[in-house]
């Protein structure tokens, strides 16, 4: 009995008992269901051992989703409880799981799966690849992550959520004061998907510098690929920290080093700046690659070439320079003295140089467009202003003296979701519109989508424009409750029911997706929006190959310039085409990370080993296999291309 | 299939191509992974709590001997390297298989080390320093023990397939990764027992 007591929560509640009870009814649920459709075969063969960016980009967005609606699950109970003075809704301490895990999943397992959803849909097709330059280990990157994000998921019905916050701060983090097992689970479940992070920037640098179609010369790419590309540099360079400040904050905790402790050496404000050395570029992480999707909406809707390109790409340069330049800022009150802190204020101050380029850029991209306002393209012309507001603030608080008035309030996080959810989050959303039809063969309803549009932006404003002024009126972040007497009663009332707005925006995506897809047309051809790169040049949906024959670019638009000026993107005869093969040991590794990450969580050390011996199994077999992957013959293709409406 | 006659061997498919440049990423990364081990060792050198000192503890003969087995294996996986664009495998064999031996005797010697350390009450738990210490040499400790087996794989696998752009790509990328390995051990070397002993 004894060694189960382990597995127990320590602060139970009705409402995890009850959830236990549904994620049962679910696993139950899935198994029979895949088992009466005899689905099993299908699951294994199309999608667990998939090597194909197309198919492992949908899973990366169907991930993201799910972990939407977890994450915001969380938010929507943290603005419950701070709807009224003194609630009792819940306690401190599940205020505090609450929190932490709001924004770890929506950080690392909600926005990350979201733009490695759209760089695996995207990139290849808009650089005329057939794949990414490493398959197998696209895959792998998958299921690491996949892995991470469920071994983080069941934290709070296993043994407890974490409750030191997404930063994790030091010593807080440590035994001494998180006695549970939930902050191992946030070390390792990081650490997994992490890996799998870095495997990504990695396959994707490779990728785009070298398989790129004839005549697409760096300043030719599109610039969603540019902004993919310049994401995947930061993240080489800054996963490695905090793979290392990973693995210290865990061998601290299960080991016993003195990295972070308060004695024997060990310096606590170490992990502070280790945490934000990675986490500060991994903000740019996520925006970059959103600035990019808005730029090729902004382009298509306009029906106008994107303004600026050269200094597009060189704002975001000098913007991924930046990143690695400004972490202190995000504890100025931790002090480290004048000096520091007035250089660390500049270089931040200084990525609102860059940024406001591309805020410029996008506006003289309209200036005297033929603006189309479909769903995507408001999503784009709401994230303008908002996220200025958002930047704006950003340079209040870059101000160190100031910040020591702004620090740990609800203005801080006003400032961070109002820069990541018109930034992110609706670029997502945004995207997830545009190219729903390239990979599903349907549009989303557009009247369903200018409800959800409205209804996250002005639950968006309400939720959190009420924060600033708490905020400067002392309200502090991460508080689970305040009196009556502080006043911040009806604004944070106000917070809730933009927050609830926003939940029903969401409930309203999932409707318009069933809606669709029982009611939409599927006669939709290849290009339903008119837009202007390759992406768009293939059939829909994208056959296996991606493109029959390799595209011919002469610049950065050539499926326009194909369209309007006579360009000719596919010369020459069929040719057989090389391909990769499908593999289990992705999914079997991810598996064994699982299993690994869960023993070393609570110390089970005998599994632990089991399972890494695995890791290493899989990777001395991998060492010797021979796979030359198969090849599609020219018979084939042709037979795929009639199908799908003639070869282009 | 494409194999480009004017390339080396290593470089002559596109596939080829590719994993040598990702490899070079991922070495880039590398770099980053250690030179963040660093700043942890560099900021926690000093901060030895009621455990034993850089000073106290550091022995400069395993750590040359360490360095001249380290520093003569890359040159032996170099000569490695060579004799394969020459198209002689068993003289790549042999180099390679030379090049593993010396790691393995640099392994040896660190844990008889590390052993050293435990006795004289420096162990991974004792303070900041020694933490730094374990974890940095550790992972290149680590890194090395990895590199013997991989060593030993693309050994076997060229003996029994023969020189062929795959078994020559993956012994260019393995001499890669061990030339890093050795570059990370200069560092160690400089900045961590030269300046530790000072």
């Amino acid at each position: 009995m004894e060694f189960f007591e382990r597995f127990a929560i320590p602060n139970p509640s009705p409402a995890i008992y009850a959830s236990m009870v549904a994620i049962a009814l679910v696993s139950i649920g899935i198994v029979v269901g895949l088992t009466y459709f005899k689905k099993w075969g299908y699951l294994w063969r199309e999608w667990l051992t998939t090597v194909d960016h197309k198919k492992i980009g949908i899973m990366y967005l169907v991930s993201a989703l799910l972990m939407l609606f977890r994450g915001g699950a969380d938010a929507i109970m943290m603005r419950a409880q701070l709807a009224v003075p003194d609630n009792k809704l819940f306690d401190a301490q599940h205020y505090n799981e609450i929190f932490t895990t709001h924004g770890v999943v929506m950080i690392i397992f909600m926005a990350m799966p979201f733009i490695f959803a759209f760089m695996n849909l995207v990139v290849p097709l808009q650089i005329g690849a057939r794949d990414v330059a490493f398959p197998r280990l696209n895959a792998i990157s998958f299921w690491l992550f996949f892995a991470g994000a469920m071994l983080f998921n069941i934290s709070f019905v296993i043994g407890g959520s974490p409750d030191a916050g997404w930063t994790s701060y030091f010593p807080l983090a440590g035994n001494d004061f998180s006695e549970s097992v939930g902050t191992n689970y946030y070390m390792l479940a990081i650490q997994i998907s992490g890996i799998g992070s870095l495997m990504t920037g990695i396959n994707m640098c490779t990728t785009i510098l070298k398989m790129r179609a004839p005549g697409m010369t760096l300043m030719k790419m599109p610039m969603f690929t540019w902004s993919a590309f310049i994401a995947n540099v930061i993240i080489v360079f800054a996963f490695p920290v905090l793979t290392v400040a990973l693995i210290m904050g865990t061998t601290d905790r299960l080991f016993g080093t003195q990295f972070f402790t308060t004695d024997n050496g060990g310096m606590d404000m170490l992990w502070a700046n280790f945490f934000w050395v990675w986490g500060h570029p991994e903000v740019y992480i996520l925006i970059l690659p959103a600035f990019g999707i808005y730029s090729e909406i902004i382009a298509t809707f306009s029906r106008r070439n994107l303004y600026g390109y050269t200094s597009m790409v060189a704002s975001m340069v000098l913007i991924s320079l930046l990143s690695f330049l400004v972490w202190t800022h995000h504890f100025f009150t931790m002090g480290q003295g004048a000096l520091t802190n007035s250089i660390f204020s500049i270089t931040t101050m200084a990525i609102a140089v860059p940024t406001g380029v591309k805020i410029f850029n996008w506006l003289f991209t309209m200036w005297k467009g033929k603006i189309r306002f479909t769903v995507p393209m408001l999503y784009s012309v709401a994230f303008i202003p908002l996220f200025t507001i958002g930047g704006v603030t950003g340079v209040m608080l870059a101000m160190s003296a100031a910040d020591y008035q702004y620090h740990n309030t609800m203005f801080l996080v006003a400032h961070f979701h109002n820069t990541i959810i018109p930034g992110v989050v609706f670029a997502m959303l945004a995207g997830l519109t545009y190219y729903w039809p390239k990979f599903f063969g349907f549009m989303l309803n557009e009247k369903l989508g200018k409800v959800t549009f409205w209804l996250l932006t002005v639950g968006f404003v309400l939720a959190f424009f009420p924060m600033y002024i708490t905020g400067l009126d002392g309200q502090a972040r991460r508080m689970y409750t305040y009196s009556e007497s502080t006043g911040f009663g009806p604004l944070n009332m106000l917070s809730f029911v933009g927050a609830a707005l926003m939940a029903i925006g969401f409930v309203v995506i999932v409707y318009n997706v069933y809606y669709s897809f029982k009611n939409s047309s599927r006669d939709i051809g290849s290009d339903p929006w008119d837009a202007r790169s390759l992406e768009w040049a293939t059939h829909t949906p994208v056959p296996e190959y991606n493109f029959a024959r390799t595209p011919q670019i002469s610049s950065s638009e050539s499926f326009w310039d194909a369209k309007k000026n006579g360009h000719v993107l596919f010369k020459g005869e069929l040719e057989e085409i090389h391909m990769p093969n499908n593999s289990g040991v992705p999914f079997i590794l991810g598996i064994i990370f699982f299993v690994a990450g869960f023993s070393f969580i609570f110390g089970l050390w005998v599994p632990a080993i089991i399972a890494l011996i695995g890791v290493f199994i899989c990777l001395g077999l991998r060492s010797f296999e021979l796979d030359h992957g198969h090849h599609i013959s020219v018979k084939e293709i042709k037979e795929t291309e009639e199908k799908l409406g003639g070869a282009k | 299939m494409h194999i480009d006659n004017s390339q080396p061997l290593e470089y002559s498919t596109q596939q080829n191509q590719l994993n040598i440049l990702g490899f070079w990423i991922f070495l880039g990364a590398e770099i980053m992974l250690f030179a963040t081990l660093f700043t942890a060792y560099f900021t926690l050198a000093d901060r030895a709590g009621s455990g034993p000192t850089s000073a106290e503890i550091f022995e400069i003969t395993p750590v040359l001997i360490e360095t001249f087995v380290l520093l003569t294996s890359s040159f032996t996986i170099g000569l490695g390297v060579h004799a394969m664009r020459l198209g002689r495998k068993n003289a790549m064999m042999a180099f390679f298989g030379i090049t593993l031996l010396l790691g393995l005797g640099f392994l040896v010697t660190e844990i008889l080390e590390f052993m050293t350390y435990y006795h004289e009450g420096a162990t991974y738990q004792t303070s900041a320093f020694t933490s730094a210490l374990m974890t940095t040499l550790g992972t290149h400790g680590g890194h090395v023990t990895l590199g013997l087996f991989w060593g030993t794989f693309i050994i076997l696998q060229v003996k029994k397939r023969g020189l062929t752009p795959g078994t020559a790509n993956k012994a260019f990328i393995f001499s890669l990764y061990w030339h890093f390995l050795d570059v990370v051990w200069i560092f160690i070397f400089s900045f961590i027992y030269l300046k530790g002993m000072m």
